[in-house]
């Protein structure tokens, strides 16, 4: 049957793409030629599964076809080297991607490596673990997908000349490079939930990244931090439109809509990562996020516990977007006057010229302190600097 | 570097709006330009009258002028007004592209400017 080979192709693709790429790049170190050899082999799949059957293995099948298309490629360029015993230990790897350790955390590690460009980091993870086109990622980040593409390749080609490792790491490889990888996959996520396409799809696809670097993490509490962080903020996503697509602000969003579900496991991998006695960013956000979540059962906010947790943030990190947060929290703890003085501190950071949360807080503050004219300048601002038009529109009514 | 940001919309569209719509939409311009003045970027911007005012001008290789009635493409977009920025790489012309109210209602064309000599 055609339609199930078909689905059983995308299935093996969505859930063994990451796998399978890690362990053909696993042996060679060539990212960009054992993504060609793994799509040449759903290819070949789409091709005979439908005619054949499906094999009772479609992952072994794909990882076989793909090593096939590798040795190829090694073999016409061996006519100009000396490369047997090497083509001989790649050729002895099992067939069974089961019986082999899981490679993806060492994919999910190469694509935070100093090698690749930070901005590229993300935008590689999402391609290389997820099998995303380049031009879907180009849009979410907001980039030509020419050049996105090109910065794939580029990041690929770095990390091929530098030797980058796609062995899997020892324990404490992973607790050194692990604080790259997080902030790259928060980034998927960010560009991911500011981009509703596809029903959010590539939200989804951050969250699931989070999740395994938790799963393939275990002992690092911020990855699991940092999955319960995603899970809180996907749980509150659909809270953010009304039925007739309007924007909704957290502090007007009914619980009621809130992913129940999502929240308890986030809540759960919370109190794991607390166990583990080192806090850190990601775990002190998601904490932020479960102060909020709260409202759903207690009809309120711990606003004191929510700024304590951003004078933690602050202090960890000097994060301009976190002082801007803090600042709303204090807001609501000292008043309005006071999260203005903290807002204007705040704007002095040149980074934060365009960044729209800020301007939008600001107008919201100065409205509630009766600072009429500064809050219309500033709303002034936010609606020029909004790029979502539900955004726009809400603040536009707010004149 | 410099970006032009041209906005292409549908005439037909934009002319059956209600006027508190218009109104709307002229407000969110009007928020843009001034974000665009606050963060030091802006070189220039003007909206374009309806494309059917528009006139067709060549001349040819004899000399011989040719003027005709416009629109220059029979299309459902026409260009409708412009932003010119200075930025400091073609991602964030984009950026400041996707805040532009006419990537909601229409699509906004990206083009980097040639460096001037000198």
């Amino acid at each position: 049957m055609p339609h199930d080979a078909r689905r059983a192709a995308e299935r093996a693709a969505r859930e063994g793409y990451g796998r399978l790429l890690a362990l053909l790049a696993a042996r060679g170190g060539d990212l960009a030629a054992a993504e060609d050899a793994l799509g040449d082999a759903f290819a070949a799949a789409l091709a005979h599964w439908p005619r054949d059957g499906v094999p009772d293995r479609p992952e072994a099948w794909l990882l076989t076809a793909a090593r096939r298309r590798l040795l190829d490629g090694h073999r016409r360029r061996a006519t100009h080297s000396l490369a047997a015993p090497d083509l001989l230990r790649r050729a002895a790897l099992p067939d069974d991607p089961a019986t082999l350790p899981d490679h993806r955390l060492a994919l999910l590690l190469a694509c935070a490596d100093p090698a690749v460009e930070p901005a590229a980091r993300a935008p590689l993870m999402l391609q290389v673990v997820l099998g995303l086109e380049a031009s879907r990622i180009a849009s979410a980040f907001l980039v030509a997908p020419s050049a996105m593409a090109q910065r794939l390749v580029r990041a690929k080609r770095r990390l091929r000349d530098t030797g980058a490792a796609f062995a899997l790491p020892g324990p404490e490889a992973i607790t050194v490079r692990l604080p790259a990888v997080l902030p790259a996959v928060y980034a998927a996520y960010a560009a991911g939930a500011a981009d509703p396409a596809d029903g959010g799809a590539l939200a989804g696809e951050a969250l699931w990244l989070a999740r395994l670097c938790a799963a393939l993490a275990p002992k690092e509490p911020e990855a699991t931090g940092l999955a319960a962080l995603l899970l809180h903020l996907e749980a509150r996503r659909p809270a953010g439109r009304d039925a007739a697509g309007n924007y909704v602000p957290l502090s007007a969003q009914d619980p009621a809509r809130w992913d129940a579900a999502r929240q308890a496991e986030a809540e759960r991998l919370l109190r794991d990562a607390a166990a583990l006695g080192r806090p850190g960013r990601h775990q002190w956000e998601a904490a932020v996020a479960s102060a909020h979540a709260a409202r759903r059962v207690t009809g309120r906010t711990d606003w004191a516990a929510v700024l304590t947790l951003y004078d933690a943030l602050l202090a960890a990190t000097g994060s301009p977007v976190v002082a801007v947060n803090r600042a709303v929290a204090l807001a609501e703890v000292a008043g309005p006057q006071a999260g203005l003085a903290a807002l204007e501190d705040a704007a002095s950071d040149a980074r934060l010229t365009a960044y729209q949360p800020l301007w939008a807080a600001r107008a919201a503050l100065a409205a509630r302190a009766g600072r009429t004219a500064e809050a219309a300048a500033a709303r002034q601002r936010a609606i020029g600097l909004a790029t979502d038009p539900a955004v726009r529109r809400f603040l536009m009514e707010q004149r | 570097m410099q970006a032009m940001l041209m906005i292409h919309g549908d005439t037909a569209r934009w002319n059956a709006l209600s006027p508190e719509a218009v109104q709307g939409a002229m407000g969110a311009y009007m928020a843009y330009s001034e974000s665009l003045r606050q963060a030091g970027i802006m070189r220039g911007g003007e909206r374009l009258r309806p494309a059917p005012e528009a006139a067709l001008v060549r001349v040819g290789a004899d000399g011989a002028p040719q003027v005709l009635d416009g629109p220059y493409a029979e299309t459902k977009e026409q260009l409708g007004g412009y932003f010119l920025i200075e930025v400091p790489d073609m991602d964030a012309a984009i950026q400041w592209a996707a805040r532009c109210p006419g990537a909601a209602h229409g699509t906004v064309e990206v083009r980097p400017l040639w460096d001037s000599p000198g």
